[in-house]
């Protein structure tokens, strides 16, 4: 019994060391994301946040919600991302120069002041409720599950976000053929 | 459940998703406006995903796999325009992009 407890806690220990490390490597990719000046670097920061975000969702009992995590963002929407910036070429943005600072100044304060609001609402609706989580069962987050919610409860959304990601494809077509018949 | 309780996990959402603003005001490459409305959908992604742990519930993880779709679709059109102002040579500035003339 001794030794159970023992090996619970060591386990609580290694699960608080994992959060501390994907969190910590989370919010500094997110701050180089916004703050490289060459968009190729930020596109790489962008890929150890979106695999620090998939560990946090591993430890969450997410585990399909992490493998998709990897695959759509990491493997489809970063590449995107870095064959675009490739194709427009190496333009760094200018430093702030010609702006006045306020604007700067000003982003800070509503970026900070959404923050200050978000900590706000969630705290005040759901503070009551987040002292304690309820026990999941062992196939929480599998694939299996995932699949039959996705094809039993959410049949609707699941169809829309196809009907969504088409739109998206067609618009992006007609996107990248507008310009060229209106140059000629 | 081990480690940190789902208050620690929300914390950490709510200060992505402001980096991410942070970074949407402050940016003016479109492209790191887009790769910050990431980081945006990624915070909210992580507090829908700690609520569905916390209440055992599957249907957050389900929104969540649907904010990833939209995710994609929107970088699908967002890289789209991009292109397109690169065609025409324009600024790639957002506030030098402030005409909507066709």
């Amino acid at each position: 019994m001794n030794s159970l407890v023992l090996a619970s806690t060591a386990g609580n220990i290694v699960v608080w060391i994992v959060w501390i490390v994907a969190g910590f490597a989370c919010l500094a990719s997110a701050v180089a994301v916004i703050s490289f000046s060459n968009p190729f670097y930020s596109a790489l920061a962008l890929i150890g946040n979106l695999a620090s975000l998939a560990v946090l969702y591993l430890l969450l009992s997410a585990e399909f919600v992490a493998a998709a995590q990897v695959l759509v963002y990491a493997g489809a929407v970063v590449v995107m991302f870095l064959f675009v910036i490739a194709y427009v070429g190496p333009r760094r943005e200018e430093p702030w120069s010609g702006g006045p600072s306020w604007k700067a100044l000003g982003a800070v304060l509503a970026a900070g002041a959404l923050l200050v609001e978000i900590v706000l609402a969630v705290s005040l609706a759901a503070g009551g409720s987040l002292g304690h989580d309820h026990t999941a069962g062992a196939n929480f987050g599998s694939p299996a599950y995932i699949g039959q919610l996705f094809l039993t409860d959410h049949l609707l959304a699941f169809e829309i976000t196809s009907i969504v990601l088409l739109i998206a494809a067609v618009g992006g077509v007609i996107l990248g053929s507008h310009t060229k018949k209106a140059a000629a | 459940m081990n480690g940190p309780a789902t208050t620690w996990y929300l914390a950490l959402a709510a200060f992505l998703f402001g980096i991410g603003a942070l970074g949407v005001l402050v940016r003016r490459n479109p492209l790191i406006v887009l790769l910050s409305l990431e980081l945006m959908l990624n915070g909210g992604n992580l507090a829908l995903i700690a609520f569905s742990r916390h209440f055992a519930n599957g249907s957050g993880q389900i929104f969540g796999l649907a904010v990833m779709a939209v995710a994609a679709a929107e970088v699908c059109v967002g890289l789209g325009l991009v292109v397109a102002i690169n065609r025409r040579n324009l600024a790639l500035d957002v506030d030098r992009l402030s005409e909507l003339r066709g």
